[in-house]
């Protein structure tokens, strides 16, 4: 059994304008200790998806399916059955560690906070595993520091508290959501190597939620692309980037500037993202896509899970996708 | 002058620029210190025509206020800012001109900002965004070429010439920005500084802006100060690098050079924490991970400032400031200040 498995998600917002569908069919399976990366341009629903999950959406959100979390229903639960769930199974980090911390109250409190109300634990055993789990991502003199309040630290630091608080009653998942898109990459790298590190040694399952590809390529087994809030391509990470077989992947990887390689022209997506308002018909990719055909604007492809567990949602070939990539770098 | 002034193909020349802001006092009593952040300390660099230079570093290293006492957007402490855009021989310093020269003066460079929506005024069609400069700087043109020019300079971004007369919040991230480099591009400048045009863009936005911007340079010879915090679009986009840190240049390098054989531990650590979209190359690459954060501009170290987060720093650095200086018997294009610069 998967620790966590999402089938045929959806999310829908009310909005004066009409519905936006955010996220549309979203399936997939994370099993225990395994990283899945989750990569998309704005727009294309991948915080969205982990949201709805976690039972954070706006309140204009309404989502359906189902997520099974250890075999057990937890889409669209109760807020106090939820509560149950978060913190002591999933944790989640967020992208801006100043705005998701409480700037009136001290860093120790905060902390303190979650094992009191989600573990029971005395105010002294509270500070002292608060101060141990501060010691665990690597905040120099915890035991003096976590009497800071947040804004006395700077932003890696506070998103080292972050990682603290979310992992302080040991969750089985730990959801992070763009958790270096604010910082340096010089603070960035030691962050990403700080998660791996602790899910090695807290055996954390990890759903990394990024728009930077590169931070995909060293840090997940696992990738899943979206785009127009549907599922493109699902492989592993290794297999995924040596050979992309979805034309939406493809372009992506190639209009990255690499620093290790001298490029003369990027190559581009043409035109922009769908207005979800208004998304387009059949294949969301369709009007930017250079292989699209007329079945490509008739209807949406399936999204086919291959015999090695792969999935990928075109109507296209794949062979031929590979090929062209081929002649590109030739 | 001296006589590198004189050279013909130089621009802009920047000698010793220091922006200080005054930040209050330190205590509440009225004899307590005054306290001074130094957000750029001494930097002198030199721009050719139809050259790019890449200014990179980490936030608060002081690259936006760089570009911005460049053109005199926030005075400077002390420095001259040499412009030879001019047929003249001998350059303007931008710092000492009046009022009416600085005006003239600045129709030649143009600004494309980081926010796009945000640098746009929401109450103005797109055609009167883009017209703006033109009328401000020559008031006399006849509307029918306003609206003409303007059109042009839409079609030259890949904007359609019809969607003239919509609004900023009709379009996307992309088209924004393409609307203000159109806005940039209509006088014709000789000099364009870029802060972080495509940071606030998707992937494969960003690819199209880039693209457009390098295609415009070589069409127009137009010189670019493009800042970013990321070093591969840097990379990609600029003939010369600059690496700030703390207000001091770390290393100036030809791009290729830079990324080939960095010099300075800075760099060298900023290069390798670079993530690369490549599962191969990243696992296998090399991380020199910095120690703790980016020390306060309020309170920098003595000496050297990268000292404090540096793996070969020994007493020498805390002692003494190193020179931006080349490698001996190398060309002098390379420059890094640092005492045990490989």
């Amino acid at each position: 059994m998967s620790l966590l498995s999402v089938r045929d998600l959806s999310v829908t917002f009310n909005t004066l304008d009409g519905k936006v569908h955010a996220v549309n069919g979203v399936n997939f399976d994370l099993e225990e200790k395994q990283s899945l990366a989750i990569v998309g341009e704005s727009g294309s629903g991948k915080s969205q998806t982990v949201f709805s999950l976690m039972g954070l959406l706006s309140s204009n959100g309404t989502s359906s399916g189902s997520v099974l979390f250890n075999g057990q229903e937890i889409l669209n639960l109760p807020e106090n059955e939820l509560n149950k769930f978060r913190a002591n199974e999933i944790g989640i980090i967020f992208q801006d560690p100043m705005t998701s911390l409480n700037p009136y109250m001290k860093v120790s409190d905060q902390l303190m906070e979650v094992l009191i109300h989600h573990k029971g634990l005395s105010k002294r055993e509270a500070f002292n595993e608060s101060v141990d789990m501060l010691d665990a991502v690597k905040i120099p003199d915890a035991r003096n520091r976590i009497m800071f309040y947040p804004h006395e630290f700077s932003g890696g630091m506070r998103q080292r508290v972050m990682i603290a608080m979310s992992l302080l009653c040991r969750p089985k998942l730990l959801i992070a959501d763009e958790p270096t898109t604010a910082l340096d990459v010089t603070v960035q790298s030691q962050i990403m190597n700080l998660l791996s590190e602790l899910q090695q040694e807290f055996g954390t399952a990890i759903i990394l939620i990024t728009h930077d590809l590169g931070v995909v390529a060293g840090a997940c087994e696992k990738t899943l692309v979206m785009y127009g809030g549907r599922v493109m391509e699902y492989n592993h990470t290794d297999q995924l980037f040596k050979q992309p077989t979805h034309p939406y992947t493809k372009g992506l990887l190639s209009a990255i500037p690499r620093l290790d390689l001298n490029e003369e022209e990027l190559n581009t997506i043409p035109g922009n993202p769908p207005n979800m308002l208004n998304p387009p018909s059949g294949c969301p990719f369709q009007p930017r896509c250079e292989f699209a055909e007329q079945k490509c604007s008739d209807s949406l492809p399936d999204l086919l899970v291959n015999k090695d567990d792969t999935k990928r949602a075109c109507h296209l070939d794949s062979d031929k996708i590979i090929s062209s990539s081929r002649e590109a770098q030739l | 002058m001296n006589e590198s002034v004189k050279k013909p193909e130089t621009l802009l020349k920047v000698e010793n620029l220091k922006v200080y802001f005054d930040v209050g006092k330190s205590g509440a009593m009225p004899w307590s210190a005054k306290r001074v952040l130094k957000a750029v300390d001494g930097v002198s660099f030199e721009l050719k025509q139809g050259e790019t230079l890449g200014i990179v570093g980490e936030s608060g290293c002081g690259k936006s206020t760089l570009a911005r006492a460049v053109i005199n957007m926030i005075p400077a402490e002390s420095g001259r800012v040499m412009w030879l855009g001019d047929d003249e021989q001998v350059g303007k310093d931008l710092l000492s001109i009046s009022k009416k020269e600085t005006r003239q003066i600045r129709s030649q460079m143009q600004m494309i900002f980081q926010d796009p929506l945000a640098s746009l005024n929401p109450r103005m069609t797109i055609g009167q965004i883009i017209a703006e400069p033109l009328q401000t700087h020559y008031p006399k043109t006849p509307k029918e070429e306003v609206i003409n020019r303007v059109k042009q300079t839409m079609v030259k971004v890949g904007l359609l010439p019809n969607q003239i007369n919509r609004y900023p919040h009709e379009f996307s991230g992309g088209q924004c920005q393409r609307i203000g480099i159109a806005r940039a591009l209509i006088l014709e400048p000789k000099l364009i500084i870029c802060d972080e045009p495509v940071s606030a863009l998707d992937v494969s936005i960003q690819a199209q802006v880039i693209n457009l911007l390098m295609k415009l340079q070589k069409e127009m010879g137009l010189s670019l100060i493009f800042i970013a915090h990321d070093l591969s679009v840097v990379k990609h986009i600029s003939t010369r690098i600059m690496v700030l840190y703390l207000g001091n240049v770390a290393e100036v390098s030809p791009a290729k050079e830079l990324y080939e054989r960095p010099r300075h531990p800075y760099t060298q650590a900023l290069i390798s924490a670079v993530p690369i979209p490549d599962p191969f190359v990243e696992k296998s690459k090399e991380v020199i991970e910095l120690t703790g954060d980016l020390p306060s501009p309020l309170n920098p170290p003595s000496g050297c400032v990268f000292r404090t987060r540096c793996p070969k720093a020994t007493e020498t650095c805390a002692n003494q400031k190193p020179p931006l200086e080349a490698r001996e018997g190398d060309e002098d294009d390379h420059l890094a200040a640092c005492f045990f610069s490989d």
